[in-house]
């Protein structure tokens, strides 16, 4: 399971990565959002993309907007991980293609309860080295 | 900081005698993490100063904000997804089959506690059975403390409460932000009317019920407490109608009136025979 990060804050890229490692995804860090096309365009797919707002160069939001007309990228899950709790902001982030949205502050429990919610595996699975 | 053992016995007597919850030996860390909230709100200067109060004035103000503060327990939206997965794939369509005639559904959430219960079960019906809107739907929930249901009639949560569990598509589309706060809308709060119940007196006048939610509630009473509630609600539920407890809970060897089956991967029972 391979899990891509994009946040423009080094510590909260670290935070996030060390949660979804201990469920056994291998992570790729990106630090905004035309990053984050380019390592989509060069690796091998993704599970996962925990994906930021507000980014310099590329925010999370035309993110996800680009990642939805590419057929190719139709299988990998998008969480909003964000600051931004307006009703206008989830809306428009569900409507655009993102899978789901978690506010900032939140915890681990919250984020595996997202992911179990996806259908994505949010406990160790059987054959995955726990960190 | 332990707590004295003759307070520690008056706080477990009144909370017994109050709600006949039994608060055993392993509950010590609880009654004190709990009750050193209500100290420091509050002119006692310990537990043991609230103990001496309830024991001095069996009438003490106080000894009802004890029982609130130690009976209330922690839930979140959609908590444990099989019960509402069964609720949605099979009760809910044999239930509507059952009374299109009359439509008319009554719904109980005992112990509700801060309320995202009977919300769940609003939404779940708001969202996926569109044919309801026009019967009459009343989702009963019920709590023991008062502090609980005033909090439940706002209808008002945390960031963090709507964050545990509750899909966000579903916030967007039956919550409202108020503040930093999200409250949810009438489209599901209407649903619900709130009122007090002690679970351990006889139950007062309640209309036959389709369905009655008491998860992760009988743990807390006694066997013979336990017993006396199913009861109670044996006779309370339609023939029909199905109860759902705690992935933990059974009625085997407590009351003899319900048979146990599996639904979507969810344990509910119903009336034998």
């Amino acid at each position: 399971m391979r899990a891509l990060l994009v946040d423009d804050s080094r510590a909260m890229r670290s935070i996030l990565r060390r949660m979804v490692e201990q469920i056994g995804y291998q992570v790729v860090e990106a630090g905004h959002g035309g990053e984050a096309l380019d390592v989509l365009a060069a690796t091998d797919p993704f599970d996962l993309a925990l994906v930021d707002w507000n980014m310099p160069h590329m925010s999370g939001i035309e993110l996800v907007e680009a990642v939805r007309k590419d057929p190719s990228l139709d299988s990998m899950r998008i969480v909003m991980v964000t600051s931004e709790s307006d009703i206008s902001c989830m809306q428009r982030a569900l409507e655009n293609g993102a899978d789901e949205y978690v506010m900032k502050p939140f915890d681990q429990a919250i984020l595996l309860q997202k992911l179990l919610e996806l259908g994505l595996p949010s406990r160790p699975q059987p054959n995955d080295e726990v960190a | 900081m332990a707590i004295d053992q003759r307070d520690l016995d008056t706080l477990r007597r009144v909370i017994l005698e109050k709600s006949a919850i039994v608060l055993g030996d392993d509950k010590e860390y609880l009654i004190e993490a709990r009750l050193q909230s209500l100290v420091d709100g509050v002119a006692f200067k310990s537990i043991g100063d609230l103990a001496a109060e309830i024991n001095r004035n069996p009438r003490s103000p106080v000894i009802h904000q004890v029982v609130d503060a130690l009976t209330t327990n922690e839930t979140s939206f959609f908590r444990d997804s099989h019960p509402y997965e069964a609720l949605k794939q099979t009760i809910m369509p044999g239930l509507i089959e059952r009374r299109a005639d009359v439509k008319r559904l009554n719904i109980w959430s005992a112990a509700c506690s801060s309320g995202q219960e009977p919300l769940t079960i609003a939404m779940v019906l708001r969202e996926h059975f569109p044919v309801l809107n026009d019967w009459d739907i009343k989702i009963l929930a019920t709590d023991l403390s008062s502090e609980m249901l005033e909090r439940c009639s706002e209808g008002s949560y945390s960031q963090l409460e709507v964050s545990r569990g509750l899909p966000a598509r579903l916030l967007v589309r039956y919550f409202e932000k108020d503040g930093i706060r999200w409250r949810a809308k009438p489209a599901i709060r209407d649903l619900i009317e709130y009122r007090q119940m002690n679970l351990s007196h006889r139950f007062p006048v309640m209309p036959q019920m389709d369905l009655v939610f008491i998860r992760n509630v009988l743990i807390y009473f006694s066997n013979e407490m336990k017993s006396q509630i199913l009861g109670e609600i044996g006779r309370v539920l339609a023939p029909d109608g199905h109860l759902f407890l705690g992935s933990a809970e059974s009625t085997r060897g407590l009351c003899e009136d319900f048979e146990r089956k599996m639904v979507d991967g969810a344990v509910l029972f119903r009336l034998a025979g």
